[in-house]
């Protein structure tokens, strides 16, 4: 039977440790607390700008780029290669109904894209209105995505990455201005907003410029796809979705549905869960190297613990022989540990919140690309709960041996002991 | 080795079979330390038997026992052979915890060197074993003001121990002694560390409470203490070598 309130007037009673030495032992869990709030939090931030930057790709799209046959079918040889024609999307529309959004995607590398007197190389993609849904392109205020117009007529309108945007334009507006792709005048029509993407397939979103398909094919002359990118209407519908993609190019190509090699695919629903899988081990790693150092300031109280253990030999003898059980001379010091460690917590994550919310006001305001990966460090809930877990255990365990030691020690030995 | 003769003449140990048990009832106990090495052989076959209301002195040169003897009947420490019955309830087989409820219930220490705890006053010093032993507030509180009443010290209750003479701090140890109304006081050197005055008074109170009814035992090594008690048991070597009344006329 043990009295709570009891060793809790027993811990008031006995509770007076040297003040130096007591506040060394707080200020060293102070620290390791700091270091796991600071550690988690970054790690936290981490993955929370992990999550996002791998959703900047596009969210549970999957990108199709055709294969070469794997296995001889409808007598086909193995080897052959496959293209894809502007014609396949319509008939994934139109055969699919899993099929959410779909947009052909076209390529070329090296272009010149000019204004004023500026020229860079920049890759050109032609693509369908639906592109900037699919690949999360959302235009900055003032501008606009491609439609449906601009591909049905044709149009010389180009939507720039905000890379492409700040070397042509600078800070200046360029919604409006016209810039020439290969000597050929285009109008701008949109600028990607700035956006954090972690994964990409043809170099990152903010170096392209980006125009319709139709526009694409007609100053290129190609016909052939690099490309398309698709969604299913609803993330669990992408196996299906897949599996249906081989059906019906199978169908029109003349290969085996089941030739894995025919179709290779980037589903994006799997890497983003490895993703956020790499965010969550960085996240634990942080955490163990947090806990370490929290340890250390375990070790302190455990040590100060001891000392007290050893200090009190002769009271804690003297209550033995007043007829104090051995939950009566642990509890106390286990209260006592429990105390200590309470404190030092209490500052540590004080401060930490303080150092975290600073720190994301400092990672808000900054331009640095580093700080901008890094991310906004975060005091989640799932942080506050990880370092009061791991403070509590520390703690417990810092007065459960020290005091486990106490209550072995011989009555009569503890009452001769100087 | 049949010198077990009490003060009223009559072999102790065998108590009238109607009447109340006997406080301490020792059977051939032995006590042997085991160092590693070597086997210490501390008590060699004790056989001891304290009435209740008795006032016993147990008296020896160092080395002869007498401490490790204090701890077996203060319940410190447990007989490697023999049995022991304090109060009626034999202890040899207890475990850490029951020892404990043991010590809290029948025996009151006091100690030479008084073992007050330094950092709470001497009324929480003396409240300590009424809360090991689960008295509640108003119980507590009435039973401490009464024991300093006892002892002369109402006026210090809220002092510190360091506060206090060497008197005044072994009366409020005997206070605590006191505390849980215990079936034994036992009392190890209690003058040891007092002038002679002090030491005086002291014994007096020992006296006192003699005189009220309570069981003592005082263990000591000054022949003229053990002669104000009523009856004396010498050690020597482990082994139980004279044990009479105090003849009154000497």
């Amino acid at each position: 039977m043990l009295r709570l309130g009891l060793v809790w007037k027993l811990f008031r009673r006995a509770a007076h440790i040297q003040r130096k030495r007591m506040a060394m032992t707080v200020a060293a869990i102070a620290w390791g607390t700091l270091s796991i709030v600071l550690l988690l939090s970054f790690g936290e931030g981490l993955k929370r700008n992990f999550s996002r930057g791998s959703r900047g790709l596009g969210e549970g799209i999957v990108v199709v780029w055709p294969g070469s046959t794997g296995i001889a079918y409808a007598g086909f040889p193995q080897g052959r290669n496959l293209t894809f024609m502007p014609a396949d999307v319509p008939l994934l529309r139109a055969s699919i109904p899993e099929l959410g959004l779909a947009s052909a995607e076209m390529i070329r590398w090296g272009n010149n894209v000019a204004y004023g007197r500026k020229t860079f190389s920049k890759p050109i993609k032609g693509v369908e209105p639906t592109y900037g849904e699919l690949r999360n392109q959302i235009p900055e205020p003032g501008g606009r995505f491609l439609n449906e117009r601009d591909e049905h007529e044709k149009r010389r309108v180009a939507f720039l990455g905000d890379n492409v945007k700040r070397e042509l334009f600078g800070e200046r507006e360029a919604v409006g201005e016209t810039i020439l792709i290969n000597q050929a005048p285009f109008t701008v029509i949109g600028v990607m907003a700035k956006k954090i993407q972690m994964g990409a397939y043809s170099g990152m979103d903010q170096d392209h410029v980006l125009m319709p398909l139709s526009t694409f094919r007609a100053i290129t002359g190609r016909t052939r796809l690099s490309d398309f990118v698709v969604r299913a209407r609803t993330p669990a519908e992408t196996p299906e979705l897949k599996r249906q993609l081989f059906e019906v190019l199978g169908g029109k190509y003349r290969f085996d549905p089941e030739d894995e090699r025919a179709l290779r695919m980037w589903d994006t629903l799997e890497t983003q869960k490895v993703t956020i899988n790499i965010g969550l081990g960085i996240e634990i790693f942080l955490g163990m190297i947090g806990a370490l150092t929290l340890l250390i300031g375990g070790v302190g109280v455990a040590n100060i613990m001891f000392a007290v253990v050893k200090h009190r030999t002769r009271e804690i003898g003297v209550q033995m022989a007043m007829g104090a059980r051995r939950s009566y001379v642990l509890g106390p010091l286990v209260v006592e540990s429990l105390f200590l460690t309470a404190v030092g917590g209490g500052i540590g994550v004080a401060v930490g919140v303080g150092v975290v919310q600073l720190l994301a006001l400092v990672q808000s305001k900054s331009n640095s690309d580093a700080l901008q990966f890094l991310g906004a460090p975060t005091f989640s809930p799932g942080v506050a709960l990880t370092t009061i877990l791991l403070l509590g255990g520390i703690g417990f365990l810092a007065g459960f041996f020290p005091a486990r030691r106490a209550v072995s020690i011989q009555p009569a030995a503890a009452l001769r002991y100087e | 080795m049949n010198l077990f003769v009490g003060r009223n003449g009559k072999k102790n140990g065998q108590a009238a079979p109607s009447g109340p048990p006997p406080i301490i009832d020792m059977r051939g106990l032995r006590k042997v330390y085991d160092t590693g090495a070597i086997q210490v052989e501390a008590l060699r076959g004790i056989e001891l038997v304290v009435q209740p209301r008795e006032f016993v002195a147990i008296v020896g040169p160092s080395g002869s026992g007498k401490s490790t003897l204090l701890n077996i009947v203060g319940c410190l420490d447990v007989p490697s052979e023999g049995s022991y019955r304090l109060d009626g309830e034999e202890v040899a087989e207890l475990d850490l915890d029951e020892l404990a409820d043991i010590r809290n219930r029948k025996v009151g220490f006091v100690f030479q060197s008084f073992n007050l705890l330094p950092q709470i006053t001497a009324y929480e010093n003396v409240e300590m074993p009424l809360l090991f032993k689960g008295a509640g507030a108003r119980e507590r509180r009435e039973r401490v003001e009464w024991l300093f009443e006892q002892v002369g010290l109402a006026d210090r209750m809220r002092h510190k121990p360091t506060e206090l003479s060497g008197g005044q701090m072994q009366r409020v140890a005997i206070a605590r002694a006191l505390a849980c109304e215990p079936a034994l006081i036992l009392a190890d050197e209690p003058t040891g560390n007092l002038d002679t005055s002090s030491g005086q008074d002291i014994m007096s109170l020992f006296e006192q409470l003699a005189e009220k009814g309570h069981t003592l035992v005082l263990i000591t090594h000054d022949a003229a203490l053990a002669r104000r008690t009523r009856r004396i048991v010498r050690l020597q070597d482990g082994l139980i070598v004279e044990d009479g009344p105090v003849s009154r006329a000497a």
